[in-house]
């Protein structure tokens, strides 16, 4: 005989207990990885999505022991989910910059570099942006 | 079985700060160790709210997301430094 508690704690075992691999798993690929454009794809997809799990699993906990509905972990969650790739186009854009001036940052990758844009512009991690800049993606 | 599942979450984690740490310390360039930071911010998020499972205390929640917050202000302030020389300019 299944009571419907049991049903709720396997369900919030089974989410902290998946949350936490996927954590571990974007760790691992940060030591793993060979260079840093490729380091950047454990951290922001891996370690994001075990998180989200693990406060999906507390959402279902407090409901569970507390009986109540709580809205934070939501927030942590989407709050992350719309950061990450905001810090990880920071993070690409410094690795960029890092190429551009030729010092211990422009470690090429097995996938190389993105390609340029075709015509004068450069990517626009160098300059600051004053009139007459050309802009990166521009079709010249 | 909660109990075995938030152990079992700790051990993950405490791992993946250990890995993170590593990195952190290894480099080689300074965007790796602003990944690592980066990480290591997120792994305490879940620890934080790991913790608030294993003490049944609802209240770490503001914790966590003061901590989201300030490590995304501050990732995003290293790399500006690192693009620009200057944070705001």
């Amino acid at each position: 005989m299944i009571q419907p508690g049991l049903l709720a704690e396997i369900l919030t075992s089974l989410l902290i207990v998946i949350g936490a691999i996927f954590a571990l798993v974007g760790s691992w690929g940060l030591v793993r990885l060979p260079t840093l454009m490729e380091r950047l794809h454990g951290p922001t997809k891996a370690t994001t999505l075990g998180l989200g799990g693990i406060l999906l699993g507390s959402v279902a906990y407090f409901q569970l022991a507390q009986g109540v509905w709580s809205a934070q972990e939501l927030l942590v969650s989407i709050f992350l989910f719309i950061t990450a790739p905001i810090s990880a186009n920071m993070i690409a854009k410094v690795h960029l910059h890092g190429v551009r001036l030729k010092d211990a940052d422009g470690i090429e990758g097995p996938a190389g570099l993105p390609p340029k844009s075709p015509g004068k512009g450069d990517w626009a991690t160098y300059e600051a942006p004053h009139r007459d800049t050309p802009v990166a993606t521009s079709e010249e | 079985m909660i109990g075995y599942a938030v152990m079992f979450g700790f051990a993950c984690l405490v791992l993946a700060f250990a890995l993170n740490l590593w990195r952190l310390l290894r480099g080689p360039t300074v965007g790796d160790r602003i990944v690592a930071l980066d990480t290591m911010v997120i792994n305490a998020i879940a620890l934080i709210v790991l913790t608030g499972i294993a003490t049944n205390n609802a209240v770490s929640f503001e914790a966590a997301l003061l901590l989201a917050m300030v490590g995304f202000i501050g990732t995003v302030a290293y790399c500006k430094f690192q693009l620009r020389g200057d944070i705001i300019e």
